[in-house]
């Protein structure tokens, strides 16, 4: 799915990077905790977070994250923002809850981009 | 610190403790520089995580610390060298699960206890050494001649 059909779906808005809306999506990671995100997220994957820190733009630069969706209406602080364009990093606004963002996408046919792992 | 004759690049950095406005700028800098080099981006892809890991406990528990970053044709190291609390019982700061974070860190994403093991499982070599109430060093190995 491309990035512009992910915008789309969500119903959301594309802040930053918008000449990079053709880019394709190959799966998707939501949490709120950057380290689950660095342990369990692939390459390639869209991150959906409520996350609006520094550390979310960094957290998905360090995995290989090639956009960021900020779930429930959350926007981001300017800085932030700001961070994300220097990055050349893809972020979306939008008022869905993480549940219903990633229902949505997985309806869509965009599969997990995120490891499995068994209760420990 | 080696003195590797191998060694194709070395870098040094600092970090300052509490200071979580620039947390990852260490990390994303040796991200590019190794892009730059031009290792296949899962190599890179963990040496970053595990710096970042490494950099985001220096904001969050230590004072300060020195990184060298070094790259020879066969392994990429970095090494943090903080100043600060110390780890009183590494084995248990290494379990997954353990942390001794505020809620000021959850708030940042992190302070699950994931982060040493993060570092483990991205690391060939991880060596860890700390003294309380003096600092911690974390040397992390990749290989990279794959
Ligand atoms: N550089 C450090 N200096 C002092 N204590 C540290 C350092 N790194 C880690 N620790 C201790 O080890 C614990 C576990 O670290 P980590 O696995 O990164 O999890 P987290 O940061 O989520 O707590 C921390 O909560 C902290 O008590
Ligand atoms: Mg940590």
């Amino acid at each position: 799915m491309t990035l512009n059909e992910v915008v789309h779906v969500l119903e959301g808005e594309l802040v930053c990077c918008a000449e990079k809306d053709s880019m394709e999506i190959t799966g998707v990671c939501a949490s709120d905790l950057m380290s689950d995100v660095l342990a369990f997220g692939t390459a390639g994957s869209l991150l959906i977070t409520g996350l609006t820190n520094a550390q979310s733009v960094n957290t998905a630069e360090v995995a290989d994250v090639v956009a960021i969706a900020y779930a429930r209406g959350k926007r981001p602080a300017d800085s932030v923002l700001l961070l994300a364009e220097e990055k050349g990093m893809p972020v979306i606004l939008c008022g869905l809850s993480l549940y219903e963002a990633c229902g949505r996408l997985y309806e869509h046919g965009l599969v997990s981009g995120s490891e499995i792992r068994e209760p420990q | 610190m080696s003195d590797d004759p191998e060694i194709m690049l070395r870098e040094r950095f600092s970090i300052q403790g509490g200071d979580f406005g620039r947390a990852g700028r260490v990390s994303t800098t040796i991200k590019s520089m190794l892009k730059q080099i031009g290792f296949p981006a899962p190599l890179i892809r963990r040496v970053a995580i595990a710096t970042y890991e490494a950099e985001i406990n220096v904001v969050v528990y230590a004072d300060r610390a020195d990184v060298t970053f070094e790259v020879t044709p066969t392994v990429i190291r970095v090494i943090l060298e903080d100043e600060g609390r110390g780890i009183a019982d590494l084995d248990l700061a290494m379990q997954e699960g353990y942390s001794t974070a505020t809620d000021e860190i959850r708030e940042m994403g992190f302070g699950a206890g994931m982060g040493l093991p993060n570092i483990k499982r991205n690391a060939d070599d991880l060596e860890i050494t700390s003294e309380v109430g003096v600092g911690t060093t974390v040397r992390i190995t990749v290989l990279a001649g794959e």
